[in-house]
């Protein structure tokens, strides 16, 4: 086994599956010769042919349109949006055409693309390159949207969208890229869409979290365990479907439970898994559902960006406050 | 420095104008059925000409049923495509079966010429989900409602058939409404980039539902914003079959030779509103403008370019029309036995395998639907 970063894990699956599947195609934004701004796409085009891995003129709605249209001569795009931030320009393919053509067509076609994407904060950029957005994509019908917050966990979803018949929204949090290394298979694997994945087991609080956020809140954990609260870590991983069945198991087992997330907390996924536990899940609480996120503005520019982001002091004080209701 | 920058804007205006220049109006039928351009006549046997005349005749009926069949609530969305016949049906019969058709909302006439079942055109317009459950072998998507949308998915569809070395082309359609979008520019530029087999058809109706076509750009037509992406462009009488015929299979001919894209504008007119639902073009249109129009109408034409070569008369064109209304009486019945459209058989078809939030909500709609 390999030690990888995430991107070099995502770069293996990607790998992994232009050799697998002749009909995949990446493409996307400075994706071919200089390999993604981030390196995702690092020596792929070389290995499989500008036919395969190929730069777009500079356009997100143009790529989102090729997509659909290689998809629909039975390629298995893989777009890349240079930095989420850019999504509202590709919105229309997106939300507009991809998600609904299987709908609309009455089953006759079906979009298997997964579009990739970096987001998330932390990491000092200019203005639309961290916003989450994902809530824009969880709150569209026909969309798969899936987060990853490990190395191993980045390669194994990602092979499942890729293979995933239907569009797949894959985000890539920036700040995770690069920021440790695991133990990834160098063989392939697949990692269930649609699943939770307990990253911490406790028996007070469930935390119920997704991407960057998952290891503020292990963090979190630890320190809370030093004062003697077992607290559970469910990382979503894709949030969109939901995987209830995991997330309710917790909460009736802890009775207690926090959701956090980066992104505002106005609407989005945190306010969705709290209305869902509510609905399934009431009698088992012993105190209300809290939210950590961030505040309902603009995503900051880059200076107040590391007061804005909720950070694990801010998992620890709302964990805190539930479990002494 | 002053006499420099200004040297600098009048050779920028000379470009201009060299450009606006060069895009002039193909014209072969003029509107008394004369050929005035014997060059670009396209090769078409008798046999061809009378099928298009059949077709357009055929269309234009189709189009007189849908709007009554419409006011007696018995069909539901419908553009009306009266005056238009020749910019449709010309280029889908410049096509082969092969070839990928990208549609606005007003283009379902090439999609039946195509092969949709003219049952399914109905249940589209009903609002049924099987009207776009298009058959195996019949290369088209159902009408595009975002305007654009569709083509920067030609350019995609072309690159794809690009990729699998098939000889075929992406033919998409919009209006003059359209070529203002983003998209517009997006689909031309990258089937461009890529030398992508696509064909971009701008219907140049002259008026987006109600603003005309002189408040859309600056640009004096619409054909010249090819030269922006570096790909031909041509503008044609939209109004003679012959000419977008011609434009068409030329453009078919360099997109299978790996010669890229086109940009074809065809200058038609729509006789009718908008759309059904309420548009009065009396509000933005003058009836002098609508008399000048029709008298360029493209089964007028035609129709004595035809008679006066044999190939057409009273008689052939009586026949399309009776054949046209009961083919339309036989697809109203089709199309009002199809099943009951089931909010069920919708979410059934939301993902390859559905997910537990809609499982649950299956199970709902499905008691609600069984009372």
């Amino acid at each position: 086994m390999a030690q990888m970063t995430m991107i070099q894990a995502i770069t293996d699956a990607l790998r992994t599956e232009l050799r697998n599947d002749p009909n995949t195609l990446v493409f996307g934004e400075d994706v071919g010769v200089n390999g993604g701004v981030f390196r995702a796409t690092e020596g792929l085009q070389k290995e499989f042919t500008e036919d395969r891995v190929f730069d777009t003129p500079l356009a997100e709605s143009g790529i989102g349109g090729l997509a659909i249209g290689l998809a629909l001569t039975g390629f298995r795009p893989i777009p890349e949006i240079q930095f989420f931030g850019f999504v509202f320009e590709v919105m229309d393919s997106i939300a507009g055409q991809m998600s609904r053509m299987r709908y609309r067509s009455g089953g006759r076609y079906n979009m298997p693309i997964t579009v990739r994407s970096p987001f998330g904060g932390g990491v000092h950029t200019p203005e639309l390159h961290s916003d989450s957005l994902e809530g824009l994509m969880a709150q569209t019908p026909g969309l798969k949207v899936v987060v990853p917050s490990t190395p191993y966990d980045a390669k194994g979803l990602l092979l499942s969208a890729i293979r995933d018949n239907d569009p797949v929204i894959f985000l890539e949090h920036l700040k995770l890229y690069r920021a440790f290394r695991q133990e990834v298979p160098e063989e392939e694997y697949t990692i269930p869409l649609g699943k939770a994945d307990v990253k911490r087991e406790g028996t007070d609080l469930s935390i119920i979290t997704y991407g960057a956020m998952v290891h503020e809140s292990l963090k979190a954990a630890d320190e809370l365990a030093k004062e003697g609260h077992s607290v559970e870590v469910i990382d979503l991983r894709t949030i969109s479907p939901l995987d209830i069945d995991t997330i309710i198991a917790s909460v009736e087992k802890t009775g207690r439970a926090i959701v956090v997330q980066e992104a505002q907390k106005q609407a989005g996924v945190a306010a969705n898994v709290v209305a869902e536990i509510n609905d399934r899940a009431i009698l088992s609480l012993e105190a209300p559902v809290l939210r950590v996120a961030a505040a309902d503005t603009i995503y900051p520019f880059s200076q107040a960006e590391s007061v804005w982001l909720p950070n694990y002091k801010d998992v620890i004080e709302t964990a805190k406050k539930v479990l002494s209701f | 420095m002053a006499s420099k920058l200004k040297n600098a804007e009048l050779n920028a205006k000379n470009a201009l104008e060299a450009v606006e220049n060069q895009f002039e109006t193909l014209q072969i039928l003029n509107e008394e059925g004369e050929v005035v351009n014997e060059a670009a006549m396209p090769e078409l046997t008798d046999d061809q000409l009378q099928e298009l005349m059949r077709r357009m005749v055929y269309t234009r009926i189709l189009d007189q049923r849908s709007i009554s069949l419409n006011r007696q609530g018995r069909l539901g969305f419908y553009a009306p495509t009266a005056g238009q016949e020749a910019s449709q049906l010309a280029s889908q019969f410049a096509l082969e079966k092969e070839d990928f058709i990208l549609p606005g909302y007003r283009d379902v006439p090439q999609l039946i010429w195509h092969g949709l079942p003219l049952y399914q055109a109905f249940l589209f317009s009903r609002g049924h989900f099987q009207g776009n459950q298009i058959p195996e072998g019949v290369n088209i998507l159902s009408p595009q409602i975002i305007i654009g949308a569709q083509y920067i998915q030609a350019a995609g569809v072309a690159l794809g058939y690009k990729k699998s070395g098939k000889k075929a082309v992406a033919i998409t359609y919009t209006g003059d409404g359209g070529a203002s979008q983003g998209d517009f520019y997006e689909g031309i530029n990258f089937a461009g980039a890529f030398k992508a087999p696509a064909i971009f058809i701008v219907q140049n109706n002259r008026f987006a539902i109600s603003t005309p076509v002189e408040k859309q750009s600056a640009a004096k037509t619409i054909a010249q914003k090819a030269v922006a992406a570096g790909i031909p462009g041509i503008q044609v009488d939209g109004m003679d079959p012959l000419a977008v015929y011609a434009a068409v299979r030329d453009a078919r001919e360099r997109a299978v030779n790996g010669e890229g894209p086109t940009l074809i504008e065809t200058l038609t007119y729509r006789y009718g509103p908008h759309t059904m639902a309420g548009d009065d073009p009396t509000r933005y249109r003058t009836a002098d403008l609508d008399n000048e129009w029709e008298k360029k109408d493209p089964l007028v034409r035609f129709r004595k370019f035809l008679e006066k070569k044999g190939l057409w008369n009273e008689e052939k064109e009586n026949q399309v029309i009776e054949q046209a209304k009961e083919d339309i009486k036989e697809a109203i019945k089709k199309a009002d036995a199809a099943p009951k459209q089931k909010v069920t058989d919708l979410m059934s078809n939301m993902f390859e395998e559905m997910p537990s939030n809609l499982k649950e909500q299956y199970e709902i709609y499905k008691a609600k639907e069984s009372k």
